[in-house]
């Protein structure tokens, strides 16, 4: 006989899609286990100074700082949602359903009904001679030392990358006093919205289109950065070098999903830049190829905190459904309801790539599960 | 290099303790991550890789990537990006895989 904790639901991490899919599933009386490596819940939301778009009435125009306030909240306060904090998810063992954590008090195996993976993403590396000098950051790191541990990463930067996360962070770069020397896009025109765009070009930071880096230089740490024109076939056009004194470089070209966890799971994988590379196979519920595993969020593709938070309600429902906490009938009308929001926040020009991306998801899943 | 006013942000005031970077004497606060500590006092390069001895800072500053191990009274393979400052902790830069713990600890 094994003493392993047992719990209904078990969430490895409490950013945006985890907390919703805990509060979800919660509401309906499934009993939580909320996992997380860092102290407290609100992932990168807490980090996210500036306002977001669209979801609901509620969160629309709401800095992310505050919706991650409000969403750890509730969380805390839920009778039914159990946090644990300073945690991390070693492994998952499908074949007894064993998850192994590692706690502040050492190791400790949990059997958890269900299990909901929202891991997250990291950040893209990018390929230049000097990319493992100090100075080169994730755009990422440079908002998590700025807006949650006040601390200037340098004095002068160069972005690269103009879609939202290079175009924001530039923006809260100068409003912690830093200086951007200037932004690059290999690309010919900014992937960003123009809203965010609009904002930098006020500020004086130049927006370089059809431009890279070159090369990273400087002793231990940079010291300066080498910029140059691009062509149509993304060769740099010699001649066209251009000297910048920077300390920091600031990587904003893109995110991938954090599934080295499902690997280990077992989880189907596949293969689908749409989505950010490699994604789960998971179902119009969630749910992966092993049966009681979930996903939401950046895992499962990388897009925005409000789909994040989405697709985590729409997983906490569908996990209370399958446990029987909630009726067929009550469940349809949850899980469409879920779907249209998902749809709608799916619907500009932007998402384009990620639909197109869930179209190749629902192929595969179909082919994988239909036994 | 810490940020005092911003237009958005308010960041309370935390304890502020003595801690050791290489034996040297440092002050930052209580409960911040090592790698933020070391950084405000201009510290950047916290490691050196296994097979070039290339100086790494942080990348990631979440726990991700592994780019800021540092020895941390005695104890290598520490995330300097998650570690949070204790007072009088005493943190060295490693070199490569670091040192092998000893048998007494």
């Amino acid at each position: 006989m094994t003493l392993l904790k047992t719990t209904e639901l078990a969430i490895i991490g409490a950013g945006p899609a985890g907390i919703c899919a805990a509060l979800e599933a919660a509401s309906y009386g499934v009993e939580v286990t909320l996992i997380d490596r860092g102290d407290m819940p609100g992932g990168q939301l807490v980090k996210q100074t500036h306002k977001f778009f669209g979801w609901h009435e509620k969160s629309a125009g709401t800095r992310g700082v505050v919706i991650a306030r409000d969403l750890a909240q509730r969380a805390r306060k839920d009778p039914n949602v159990q946090f644990m904090g300073s945690t991390e998810a070693l492994g998952y063992y499908k074949d007894d359903g064993t998850l192994l954590l590692e706690t502040p008090y050492g190791i400790e195996g949990v059997k958890p009904k269900r299990l909901l993976v929202a891991t997250g993403a990291s950040e893209k590396m990018l390929l230049f001679p000097g990319n493992d000098l100090p100075g080169v950051y994730g755009a990422g790191a440079v908002q998590t030392l700025m807006n949650v541990h006040g601390v200037r990463p340098g004095q002068s930067v160069l972005m690269i990358g103009s879609g939202n996360i290079g175009l924001i962070v530039s923006y809260q770069l100068a409003q912690a006093g830093v200086h951007v020397e200037a932004l690059v896009e290999a690309l010919p025109q900014i992937g960003g919205y123009a809203v965010h765009a609009s904002k930098i070009r006020r500020l004086g930071i130049p927006i370089l289109t059809k431009h890279s880096i070159k090369e990273a230089y400087g002793e231990r740490c940079v010291e300066g950065a080498v910029i140059w024109e691009i062509d149509d076939r993304w060769q740099g056009i010699p001649g066209s070098e251009r000297d910048l004194k920077v300390d920091v470089i600031c990587l904003a070209t893109g995110l991938s999903p954090l599934c080295e966890f499902l690997w280990q799971a077992g989880a189907e994988m596949t293969y689908i830049p749409a989505l950010g590379g490699f994604v789960p196979v998971y179902d119009e519920n969630m749910q992966t190829t092993l049966s009681g595993v979930y996903v939401a969020g950046d895992v499962a593709s990388i897009e925005e905190a409000s789909t994040a938070m989405a697709e985590g309600y729409l997983a906490g429902v569908a996990i209370a459904h399958s446990l029987g906490k909630i009726s067929d009938v009550d469940f349809e009308a949850k899980r469409k309801g879920y779907l249209k929001e998902l749809e709608q926040l799916r619907a500009g020009p932007t998402s384009k790539k990620i639909v197109e991306g869930l179209a190749v998801l629902r192929d595969e899943t179909g082919k994988r599960v239909s036994v | 290099m810490r940020i005092k006013n911003h237009p958005i942000l308010d960041f309370e005031e935390k304890e502020r303790v003595k801690f050791y970077w290489e034996g040297e004497e440092l002050w930052g606060y209580e409960g911040e991550p090592i790698a933020s500590a070391l950084h405000a006092a201009g510290i950047k390069v916290l490691h050196e890789s296994i097979k070039r001895s290339h100086p790494r800072g942080f990348f990631c500053a979440i726990g991700n990537c592994s780019s800021c191990l540092v020895i941390v009274d005695g104890v290598p393979n520490v995330r300097a990006c998650t570690e949070k400052l204790r007072a009088g902790m005493r943190v060295e830069m490693q070199k490569g895989v670091g040192p092998a713990l000893s048998s007494k600890e």
